[in-house]
């Protein structure tokens, strides 16, 4: 029989090698599922293992991906530390891409570093702005942070589809429901010859590095861990809740909008309804895969830009639906999850224990009659 | 037919990692019995309740039901035998009516086989008294008549025996006579109460036995009417001198901090908030507050310490500076330290390491510029456990895996190292082993000999004459005056901390 139990220590090894056993069931998993869509698992692996690496475009397109969901995961993983359930990084990051454009439209060829900046400072500014609301809406009214940031995402996703089919949409786009593309000057500065990877994978690895010291050799980065382990004992040692939540939902929505603003003046030169594709949902599990740990995670978002070259790649080369990349997802967390729950817990076999019986009552309790089923 | 007890628990002894919380504990109850089972926090009572209920499994002994051993595995099964168990917090939905709240707590099969389920509560309700209309939404039912709906819900199914874990203390002076009538009634019946409270004047007034544990074991009964609350406090908290170590009393003069006029009301709708709080804490002393649990300690631990900044301004003073406004961090760094009720889960961080709750409350010293000093945190936590004998692996184990008695000396040793000018203490031995607690004893005594002012609100009265110089009781949130512990004994205290102080004021004033 299967006897489950918390240990008295967390188990360190499990918690690094918690991940590494998921991926390795949701490659076991996922066989199963190409086995039956009539795909030879094989061919499948190399396509979302191996071509993503091969050639210098590919790993610049893996680049192109992870930086966005590098940055909105670091952002994330600071507020799940703190127990702070932000579940709005997409939204955060499509007002950034939303806002960033409306200046971006406005620059000419002409225009220098003072409005890249511009550009690139609306972004952040506007997804630290739009994470306080719902942190405004906590702090005020106890409303619930996850609630409050997925129906956030649904409204930044409608001002996108508004902006670019309104006042953003290129006037002489014929109606299509895009903006017009930005000038070549305020693009951000690309890192490979060919290809579309931008500086903004650099930036996402130093600000990962640096939320990673911050996180584990600062005091405000110890006052994070503390509150989101223990509100009492943060409370005890007198760190504020306000100055924490606040905090970390900003710092959220800020590398959020900028992973936004980004995106539109990096990869994609123009404000599209696509911008995302999910990416600040995907962020969700790349933080925990990365143990919402900023060092972590940068080998993560790693990872996660392969899952969503692979994908791309199976589109091509084995004719899939692009659906498979949210089922990979959602398998790859099902599998962290359970994993994560042996950490604190031990699973062993072991023999169902018997009841002690005990030795019967002597004498003056001789007349109780033993019977262990009588409840039945 | 033998006249045996509608339940007997033989030897029945339960243990978590790392505490005994129920030792060789043999009890019954007949039916038709109201049964009190008193104690401490921390005795063992709620664990016994659970076993009875099924919530948890005993690890040895045995459980006897009208007569016949059983193992009882879940709630259901022992709903099923005919034990209802009434919880201190309820488990009620409020958007639900009375009715629907009610048939969500029974079985299926229980159900179907009710021909008209509103008419039986209209029924149940209209025999024992309790006024309560299935159809009413229990939102807006007051607390009083949330109990009832669940006592009912016990009701409905011919309950044998019913459970309450501390009733009272959500109720009413006019509630709990209600709730007794009904209680007495069901007793009338045949049917059986275990009645778990705090509060000694109620079970005097309402059990016909009581069952005392203390520690996990029971350590005596007694028939209520034939004692007095003070008799049965001394029962609870114990009357021989556990610790044998005898520290000579200081008077001393130069007051350092002082709460005049502290009013707060209760956070909870379980506490009782505080009244006109006045006290004074002398430099170099040790200044007890007596008193059972539930009486108003959590508030004034609370306000003292920063955790609760409610409290006016003016109404707590520290060397001179008003400090009712200030949060627990910013008094620590005027020099003060606390050592909280809650040690797993407050006073340490239960999955981080001892270095890092080493850092909790020495941010200040241990930090520069915001960077954590590595190395003098290391050596700090390294000296707070040598110094402090605290049993642990390393350094770098985690402050859950330590036994309560080791971290609470961790916990004392890390704020006493601060060498704080005024430490407030809550429960400084509650559940700790005897050595553990004179060693924390003795490091009390070590910072007030450093001239430190010390307050410690105990439940333990033994320890308190032990250690303090001045003594004080708390009742309902009031505080009774301050006397010298050389001046008073154990009966006084004793007087006091069942609320006999407030009678004589109000003599003195006629």
């Amino acid at each position: 029989m299967l006897s489950v139990q918390p240990r008295i220590e967390s188990a360190k090894l499990m918690a690094w090698l918690s991940p590494f056993i998921a991926i390795a069931l949701t490659m076991l998993a996922s066989s199963l599922m190409f086995v039956l869509l009539e795909v030879s698992p094989i061919k499948a692996f190399e396509v979302f293992v191996i071509m993503p690496l091969s050639d210098s475009y590919n790993i610049g397109e893996l680049m192109v991906k992870a930086a966005p969901l590098m940055l909105c995961a670091t952002g994330l993983a600071i507020c799940f530390r703190a127990n702070i359930w932000n579940i709005g990084a997409e939204g955060q990051l499509l007002i950034g891409a939303v806002v960033s454009s409306y200046f971006a439209i406005q620059a000419g060829e002409d225009a220098g570093i003072g409005m890249i900046t511009l550009i690139l400072m609306s972004g952040v500014i506007s997804g630290a702005l739009w994470a306080a609301i719902p942190t405004a809406l906590d702090r005020f009214f106890k409303t619930n942070i996850i609630l409050s940031t997925i129906m956030l995402n649904y409204i930044g996703l409608y001002t996108l589809l508004w902006a670019v089919h309104g006042p953003l949409a290129d006037p002489q786009g014929f109606g299509f429901p895009e903006s017009a593309m930005f000038a070549d000057a305020i693009l951000l500065p690309l890192i490979q010859e060919e290809g579309r990877a931008s500086i903004s994978i650099v930036i996402a690895v130093v600000i990962a590095i640096i939320t990673g010291i911050t996180l584990f050799k600062t005091l405000p980065g110890f006052i994070v861990r503390v509150y989101g382990e223990d509100k009492a004992a943060a409370r005890y040692a007198g760190f504020s809740s306000n100055k924490v939540v606040w905090g970390v939902m900003l710092f959220a929505g800020a590398l959020a909008g900028f992973a936004g603003a980004a995106e539109v003046t990096g990869p994609i030169g123009q404000l599209i309804p696509s911008v995302s594709p999910g990416y600040g949902y995907a962020a969700i599990i790349v933080a925990y895969l990365g143990r919402l740990n900023p060092f972590g995670i940068i080998i993560s978002a790693l990872f996660m830009g392969c899952l969503y070259m692979g994908s791309d790649l199976a589109q091509i080369e084995l004719g899939l639906p692009t659906a498979i990349t949210g089922l990979f997802q959602g398998i790859l967390l099902f599998f962290m999850l359970a994993c994560d729950f042996l950490i604190n817990y031990k699973v062993s076999f072991k023999s169902k224990a018997l009841p002690e019986k005990p030795v019967l009552p002597s004498s003056a309790d001789s007349e109780l009659v033993t019977n262990s089923d009588s409840n039945k | 037919m033998a006249n045996f007890p509608l339940l007997k628990l033989w030897n029945v002894s339960k243990i978590f990692p790392g505490v005994i919380a129920n030792d060789n504990v043999n009890m019954s109850l007949n039916k038709g019995e109201i049964l009190a089972l008193l104690g401490e926090n921390g005795a063992g009572k709620s664990t016994l309740v659970k076993m009875i209920y099924g919530v948890n499994k005993p690890d040895t002994g045995a459980i006897f039901w009208d007569n016949r051993e059983v193992d009882i595995n879940s709630p259901n099964q022992a709903r099923a035998m005919g034990i209802g168990m009434v919880f201190q917090h309820f488990s009620v939905f409020e958007t639900l009516t009375v009715q629907e709240n009610i048939e969500l707590g029974l079985d299926k099969e229980f159900v179907e086989q009710l021909t008209d389920l509103r008419q039986e509560i209209i029924d149940i309700s209209k025999k024992y008294d309790l006024h309560v209309d299935p159809d009413r939404y229990v939102h807006s039912l007051s607390i009083g008549e949330r109990q009832r709906v669940e006592i009912l819900r016990c009701l409905i199914q011919n309950v044998k025996l019913l459970i309450l874990d501390e009733p009272t203390s959500v109720l009413t002076p006019h509630e709990v006579s209600g709730l007794f009538r009904v209680l007495k009634k069901l007793a009338s019946e045949g049917g059986s109460v275990l009645f778990i409270s705090h509060k000694l004047k109620e079970v005097t007034e309402l059990c016909d036995r009581a069952v005392i544990l203390r520690g996990g074991l029971v350590t005596g009964e007694c028939i209520p009417a034939q004692e007095t609350p003070e008799s049965i406090a001394r029962m609870m908290v114990g009357s021989e001198a556990i610790l044998s170590e005898s520290y000579p009393k200081v008077l001393t003069e130069e007051v350092i901090f002082s709460a005049q006029q502290l009013n707060l009301a209760p956070t909870n709708p379980f506490g009782c908030g505080l009244t006109d709080v006045c006290l004074t804490l002398r430099k170099g002393e040790i200044l007890g507050v007596a008193g059972v649990a539930g009486n108003g300690q959590e508030d004034l631990l609370e306000a003292l310490s920063g955790e609760d900044t409610r409290a006016d301004k003016a109404s707590i003073t520290f060397a001179d500076k008003q400090i009712g406004h200030l949060n627990a961090g910013a008094r620590r760094a005027l020099g003060m330290a606390y050592v909280p009720a809650d040690r797993l889960g407050q006073g340490a961080v239960p999955e981080m390491s001892l270095t890092d709750n080493t850092l909790l409350t020495n941010t200040a010293s241990l930090t520069q510029g915001g960077f954590i000093l590595g190395n003098k945190l290391k050596a700090l936590a390294k000296k707070i456990i040598s110094d402090n004998n605290v049993k642990c692996h390393n350094q770098t184990s985690q402050s859950k895996s330590l036994s309560g008695g080791n971290l609470q000396k961790f916990i004392i040793g890390r704020e006493v190292q601060q060498a704080p000018s005024v430490l407030i203490c809550a429960h400084p031995t509650w559940g700790v082993d005897i050595g553990a607690a004179s060693a924390i004893h003795r490091q009390l005594i070590a910072l007030r000999e450093q001239g430190a002012a010390i307050l410690i609100v105990s439940e333990d009265i033994d320890e308190l004459f032990v250690v303090c110089d001045r003594l004080t009781a708390l009742y309902e949130g009031r505080l009774s005056p301050i006397v010298e512990t050389q001046n008073t004994d154990i009966e006084e205290i004793g007087k006091w901390i069942a609320g006999g102080f407030i009678d004589h004021k109000e003599a003195n004033h006629a």
